[in-house]
């Protein structure tokens, strides 16, 4: 296998541009919205609002003011975490998601049955389906180009470097500098988000720095796999079973029990009557 | 459309008055995704297919330990069994996005070997469904051999020892399977409600059993009225079994700890009314005597079935549905 590469999105430096949005749409070819009917969500500058199966890289824009003139704004350019432990390759229930080479999470378009169980799965709801081709789609972290030795649209298309593309383990590297540098110019909350092998999920191979906490940029805490509540949730499915069993076997077989019972009781009166002396 | 805040401070800071960290419910991890869009395909095949699993545990249950006046049920139990699992079947391949790829779940696509993955709800359903599919189509030939109304040899050796009690036994497992492993699916995700609890397959199993014995008491009171018997073993069983299903929810609700934030809703409402009143509470009261006439007309049986049916969809509706309305939208969670 070759190296492990990745994202690492430094949100220090993100202004928003949204060039990395156009860039992977105009490289995967995927389409606009609603037709591209503009439509504004009146949620900041934000107008993607959501990844979907046709938006694989979309611009967070988070508002932090308490007045006018005292706040900050979060900016953070969203894509597929490429999970080295991936909840939507675990269910997928048709093969359709594949780890491939670099480490990354790819989903074969031709073999997906629209199914949508890693839309569910997937603890960011990164995954959704293109209606175009009626099959889930996400990030492939530009696979075509990475085959090519070149890095991914989005990264290249980035005009402050806010994406970075890489080898993972030289990712980290950088990014541990990076928060190091934020601390000491006095950014206590400057964090590293999806960055520990050890952490959730084993690691995001599209890890973020953030400067504050992960809710607020609507990430959860703590992901986790969805099979965690497989084994508790499936042993107590069969405990049920049992029980259910054997409620049907007290109650249904009253009947027979109960025929049985008679039966017996009037061969019973019957020998007694054949007995007794006339 | 309601908005939540995604952190605690943010909370803290948007209330009047100054409140404890400890008082205001946590987000879980599971707000922070994206609805799979299962809808009513999806809460049909769940209902379906657990009455499918339900009926045929009964029909078994009936063959292996009942009375010969109770074989009608019994082959009642079988044919709405393969009636189910083919509905179960068409529903589930209809809801695909891609539906004439529905083979993919069964043989990998590329190399034509069996795709299976033990790990996944969803594969394994599949298969399971499958095996169920099979047992009840060769269960329904049995009954219909041995009502008299189908002449032809090898269904006669399905209805007689020893392959009537093979097929009964794996059938019967399988229906449990049926039965119990849409809620185990729905667990297996990342969705409010479904993955904050262990407790949803064994709830749905419970419903799939009471909803299977209720639609038998109906059938079989409007084709056989006289055998009274069969019906109320049927009916006590209903009892029992809407009891444990009470138990069930109680402890799943509570178990959601703060996701029950997400029945904060029209679907809590429902779930209040529909499934525990009107589907549980009302059926016990009718079965144990408690409740006999409403404004003078009888309650019967066959009332007390309806609404376990009735609560047994909604349940399913509303544990779908309310996950369902949770969304990310731009970086707030988002309950529509």
């Amino acid at each position: 296998m070759a190296e492990p590469m990745g994202f690492f999105t430094d949100t220090t430096v993100c202004i928003g541009c949204k060039a990395c949005e156009v860039a992977c749409k105009s490289w995967n070819q995927l389409p606009a919205r609603d037709g591209g009917q503009s439509e504004m969500s009146g949620q900041s500058y934000d107008n993607t609002l959501r990844l979907s199966g046709n938006t694989w890289r979309h611009v967070k824009f988070v508002e932090q003011f308490e007045s006018p003139y005292n706040g900050r704004w979060l900016m953070l350019s969203d894509v597929c975490k490429h999970c080295v432990q991936a909840g939507c390759l675990e269910v997928c229930p048709t093969g359709a998601i594949i780890r491939t080479e670099f480490d990354t999470v790819v989903i074969q378009s031709d073999v997906c049955n629209g199914c949508r169980a890693c839309l569910g799965a997937c603890p960011f709801g990164v995954i959704d389906i293109n209606e175009v081709s009626g099959t889930a789609q996400k990030c492939t972290l530009c696979y075509d180009r990475m085959s090519v030795g070149l890095e991914p649209a989005c990264a290249k298309a980035c005009p402050t470097d806010s994406i970075q593309f890489g080898p993972i383990a030289e990712l980290r590297q950088r990014a541990n500098v990076r928060v190091e540098q934020l601390r000491a110019a006095g950014e206590s909350r400057a964090r590293l988000y999806g960055a520990d092998p050890e952490g959730p999920l084993g690691g995001l191979n599209a890890f973020f720095l953030l400067v504050d906490e992960p809710e607020v940029y609507g990430l959860p805490p703590e992901p986790e796999l969805p099979s965690k509540q497989l084994v508790p949730s499936a042993a107590l499915s069969a405990a049920g079973a049992a029980v259910v069993g054997a409620v049907g076997l007290v109650t249904l077989r009253h009947n027979r029990m109960r025929d049985v019972a008679e039966a017996e009781r009037a061969d019973a009166d019957r020998e007694q009557r054949e007995e007794r002396p006339s | 459309m309601r908005t939540a805040s995604n952190v605690r401070s943010a909370r803290r800071d948007g209330s009047p008055f100054p409140v404890p960290d400890f008082l205001i419910p946590r987000m879980p991890d599971t707000f922070f995704t994206r609805p799979p869009h299962w809808q009513w395909l999806i809460i049909l095949y769940f209902f379906i297919g657990g009455i499918a699993g339900g009926c045929f545990f009964l029909a078994a249950v009936l063959q292996l330990f009942g009375r010969p006046a109770d074989r009608p049920i019994m082959r009642l139990g079988y044919y709405l069994a393969f009636i189910g699992v083919v509905l179960s079947g068409i529903l589930l391949t209809v809801d695909l996005d891609r539906p004439e790829r529905f083979w993919h779940m069964m043989i990998q696509s590329e190399t034509g070997r069996p795709m299976f993955k033990y790990w996944s709800p969803m594969s394994v359903g599949v298969w399971g469904l499958l095996f169920f599919g099979l047992f009840s189509f060769l269960a329904a030939l049995g009954a219909l051999f041995d009502s008299g109304r189908l002449r032809w040899g090898p269904a006669g050796r399905l209805a007689r020892e020893p392959l009537a009690t093979i097929i009964a036994v794996a059938g019967g497992i399988g229906g449990f399977f049926l039965a119990g492993y849409t809620g185990v699916l729905l667990s297996v995700t990342n969705r409010p409600v479904w993955a904050d609890s262990n407790w949803l397959g064994m709830l749905y199993l419970f419903s799939a059993a009471s909803s299977a014995a209720a639609l038998l008491i109906l059938l079989a009171r409007r084709r056989q009225p006289g055998d009274t018997a069969a019906i109320s073993a049927l009916a006590r069983f209903d009892d029992w079994v809407l009891i444990l299903e009470l138990i069930a929810l109680i402890v799943f609700l509570i178990s959601l700890g703060s996701a029950a934030q997400a029945f904060l809703s029209v679907w809590g409402v429902t779930l209040l009314l529909i499934v525990v009143a009107a589907g549980i509470l009302l059926p016990l009261l009718i079965g144990f005597g408690r409740l006999t006439r409403v404004r003078g007309r009888p309650l019967t049986l066959g009332t007390a079935a309806a609404l376990v049916l009735l609560g047994g969809f909604a349940l399913r509706v509303v544990t779908v549905m309310s996950s369902e309305r949770v969304t990310v939208v731009g970086s707030k969670v988002v309950e529509r």
